[in-house]
């Protein structure tokens, strides 16, 4: 079939009524979308297959990551192609992989400390407090702040500031100093998850249970009951009550109330 | 960065509608609607649940599970013709050969990949993204285990039947409901930063259909904080991965043992060859061949493959006419229809609400009853509210949480949705959001016993591309534990097994057989799986791209 390409519009955008159409450059080349359309969608209709670039489509993996300018103005800008909507004049160019050093580490030798952190990432000492991270995280993480308290060895505060992260890498290929922002920031929730927030009791409790099979003989005996007896036992359970319950007020299984 | 919203984002008759929302709140706050009948229930399911929408299933005709029914776009990938010509196929040449190869990087990949590397064995972990591009790392609600005083595992037990209808296999649930505190402490020392009290206990709320409160959370990143610790932890311990790398079909030795796959590099579009003494399928769901044309909450890679490919090597499916449509998929605004709204916001309070501002359903019935009440309300009793683009869709009363749980409680509990809407301008603490049901989970799967492994010997199954341990209906919080169950009984039974088996001879002679039973049963031979990705061109562009050949291809 003749291309009907219209001078300049990669997709033959002629067939289409200008009206509710932007115009956009994807690597710099010209294509007319629909305006409404996200980043991706837009590469898209564009005609593009994606392989790079799109993991989970919904705001959560970090494959989309994309840098974009408009037309008029100098400023580089950045966004996640699957979370934000075309305007017109963007210059787009996405970064689905960055090379950044991931560092090599057992977890279960190492201490909550600077010193894991700094072992693993030396260069994260660098960091000059620049900013420009926090500038380009799609997610607003407050990046240099917890590049400061992980330089002061608080495994917590970095844990809790970094959590949102989706490990696009935006941040790490702005930065100055080559630090690698969002692995220290794992490394940090990974220490605080394993050693600074306490151990669940209940759940060391739940396991001794479990390890001299204190419940198998219930399940099993469930497993060998009529389906209509099963379904009468399901039909009358008695629901713990939805409201804010710590786990000391928590109703036991048989105090409990039944359905609301 | 969140633009400041200076126009309203809600068009004029939406606004109107919201307006009747917020009229009834303060009544609402102390409202509770009643949990339906049994009988109500099935009869609500019957006439209002998509799955049983006359017309959409239609008959599988060959392999394993002739005489059962599937939908038609699921059918259209389990009957059809292979990626390569399995006669023609040079298998001699051995690419890759390994103990274990774990098909897909999602979460039951990743835990059966660590585990079988921790038993000794040599593990090949290959995916058709990157690591992790996955439905696991968009669970947002939480991962459920009984491992608080008031709720012994047969409590969740019981749940998981009564929330399956009964049809689950019950020895599949008393693994997973047994395994599951053993997940939370694998969970714990590899640290994954679940929800605590200060004292270390477990923040639990309830989920639709639990009895207890036993929903374990991280933020509402419940998923993407498990896979990205199974990431980091796969990298720490040297396993060998290739990415942007799918198998495209099983082999087998002249036993009828699985014994490996074709990996198809996605980039390159080269094949190799993977001899492996034991094989894991990992492949996740099937939201992205968009059954009945519904959006879909799932990841850009959910399309059946696993299943395919076992269906062809012998393996039966059950339930693959069981699809789970999450009640609460984004109605609005357009660019982020089908995404999800996680349960967490109805766990928290939020009601559902129709034109008229009333509830009509009790908001933690089971997924299957509550999204068949919301196409009923939109449908036969026309008490939706229409968005631009001519969808209809419910209001979650996403403030009333904030009203419950006090000023930022949805920042702090709700993270990622708070962005989500922001990202659209929507403020969720002060406005409600509107939503439909999305295609959100595959219920049904591959057949697979306590120890994983399906009805082809060598071949383990794990995770969304299984079934049996949901029947015909998923609770929410019992997939992120399925996965990380089965994901490590997979990798253990792999391991174990490949210890005393020996690499045969590679065949792909079981395809060439399916072959002739399709095309006896008249299956049109145009018809190729795996899918692989899902087809988004536009008409005009595939009638553009019409008769040419690949770049690379002109020889
Ligand atoms: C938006 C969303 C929210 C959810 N929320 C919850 C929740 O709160 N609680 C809960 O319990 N469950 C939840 N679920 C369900 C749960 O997340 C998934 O069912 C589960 O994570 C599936 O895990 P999996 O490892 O089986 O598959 P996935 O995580 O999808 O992984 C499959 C992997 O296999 C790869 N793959 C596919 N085909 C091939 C091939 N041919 N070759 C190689 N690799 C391949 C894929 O690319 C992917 O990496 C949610 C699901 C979604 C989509
Ligand atoms: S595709 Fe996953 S964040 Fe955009």
């Amino acid at each position: 079939m003749a291309a009907k390409t219209s001078g300049k519009a990669g997709n033959a955008a002629v067939d289409e009524s200008p009206a509710g159409m932007v115009k956009i450059y994807i690597m710099g080349k010209q294509y007319a979308v629909p305006e409404g359309l996200t980043i991706q969608k837009a590469l898209e209709y564009a005609g593009l297959t994606l392989l790079r670039g799109c993991g989970c489509r919904g705001g959560f993996c970090g494959a989309c990551g994309t840098v974009y300018r408009t037309e008029g103005d100098y400023k580089l800008k950045v966004a996640l192609a699957c979370q934000t909507v075309v305007e017109d004049g963007m210059y787009l160019t996405q970064i689905p992989f960055y090379p950044a050093n991931k560092a090599i580490y057992d977890i279960e030798k190492l201490t909550p400390s600077l010193e894991s952190l700094v072992q693993a990432y030396p260069e994260f000492m660098r960091c000059v407090q620049c900013n420009t991270c926090r500038k380009v995280c799609p997610q607003d993480i407050e990046v240099m702040q917890y590049m400061a308290t992980a330089m002061r060895g608080d495994i917590a505060k970095t844990a809790d500031l970094s959590f949102d992260c989706i490990m696009c890498g935006l941040c790490a290929s702005r930065c100055p100093a080559d630090t690698v922002q969002y692995y220290v920031g794992i490394l940090a929730r990974r220490l605080y998850g394993k050693y600074v927030a306490p151990e669940a009791k209940h759940l060391a409790d739940r396991l001794g249970e479990l390890d001299t099979g204190k419940f198998d003989k219930e399940i099993d005996d469930m497993i060998k009951m009529k389906q209509e007896d099963l379904r009468k036992l399901y039909d009358t359970r008695d629901i713990e009550p939805a409201e804010e319950t710590t786990e000391t007020e928590a109703v036991s299984a048989t105090e409990a109330g039944t359905d609301k | 960065m969140a633009n400041q919203p200076s126009t309203d984002p809600y068009p004029k008759h939406m606004r109107e509608a919201i307006k009747k929302v917020e009229a009834t709140r303060t009544r609402r706050m102390s409202e509770d609607f009643p949990v339906l009948s049994a009988d109500d229930k099935a009869s609500l399911l019957k006439k209002f649940h998509p799955d049983h929408k006359a017309g959409e299933l239609v008959d599988i005709k060959v392999g394993p599970s002739k005489g059962e029914k599937s939908f038609k776009e699921i059918e259209s990938v389990i009957q059809a013709y292979s990626r390569v010509d399995p006669k023609g196929f040079d298998l001699s040449k051995i690419d890759f050969d390994v103990d274990v190869l774990v098909i897909g990087g999602g979460g039951a990949g990743s835990s059966a990949a660590l585990v079988a590397n921790e038993a000794g064995a040599k593990v090949l972990l290959v995916t058709k993204l990157r690591l992790g591009d996955a439905n696991t790392m968009m669970a947002q609600g939480g991962i459920q285990a009984a491992d608080k005083s008031n709720d012994p595992p047969s409590q969740h037990f019981l749940d998981v039947m009564g929330g399956g209808h009964y049809h689950n296999f019950p020895e599949l649930v008393k693994a997973l409901v047994l395994d599951a505190p053993y997940v939370m402490k694998w969970l714990q020392d590899l640290g994954a930063m679940f929800d605590k009290e200060n004292d270390g206990t477990y923040i639990t709320i309830h989920g639709g259909g639990t009895s207890r409160k036993r929903m374990h959370a991280a933020r509402d990143y419940s998923g993407a904080e498990i896979m990205r610790t199974l990431k980091d932890e796969v990298i720490n311990k040297g396993i060998e991965v290739l990415e942007f790398s799918s198998a495209i079909e099983l082999l087998k030795d002249e036993e009828g043992k699985c014994a490996g796959a074709i990996l198809y590099n996605m980039e390159t579009e080269e094949h190799f060859v993977c001899r492996a003494k034991t094989t894991v399928i990992a492949t996740g769901g099937a939201g992205r061949l968009h059954v009945q044309g519904f959006p879909t909450s799932n990841h850009y890679g959910a399309t059946a493959d696993g299943i395919v490919l076992a269906y062809r090597a012998g393996a039966p499916f059950v339930f693959m006419d069981a699809i789970q449509y999450h009640p609460t998929g984004s109605a609005y605004p357009e660019q982020i229809l089908g995404l999800l709204v996680t349960e967490k916001v109805r766990g928290l309070g939020a009601q559902l609400i129709n034109i008229d501002g009333d509830q009509f359903v009790y908001p933690l019935e089971t997924r299957d009853v509550v999204s068949s009440a919301i196409i009923r309300e939109c449908g036969e009793r026309s008490k939706g509210t229409k968005t631009l683009s001519d969808v209809y869709g419910i209001w979650l009363d996403s403030p009333m949480i904030e009203l419950k749980h006090g000023k930022g409680a949805i920042k702090k509990a709700l993270p990622a949705m708070a962005r989500q809407y922001e990202r659209c301008d929507i403020d969720m603490t002060k406005d409600p959001i509107l939503i439909y049901p999305t295609q959100h989970y595959q219920n049904g799967g591959v057949k697979i016993n306590a120890d994983a492994e399906s009805d082809v010997p060598n071949l383990f199954i794990a995770g969304e591309a299984t079934g049996g341990v949901h029947g015909r209906n998923r609770l929410m919080g019992n997939s992120l534990l399925d996965i990380l169950v089965f994901g490590r009984r997979a990798g253990k039974n792999a391991a174990a097994r490949s210890k005393d088996t020996k690499a045969g001879k590679l065949s792909m002679n079981h395809v060439d057989t399916f072959h002739k039973e399709l095309k006896s049963a008249g299956i049109p031979e145009d018809r190729i799986s795996p899918a692989l990705l899902p087809d988004y061109r536009r008409p005009e562009t595939v009638e553009r791209q019409k008769g040419q050949v690949p770049l690379s291809g002109r020889v």
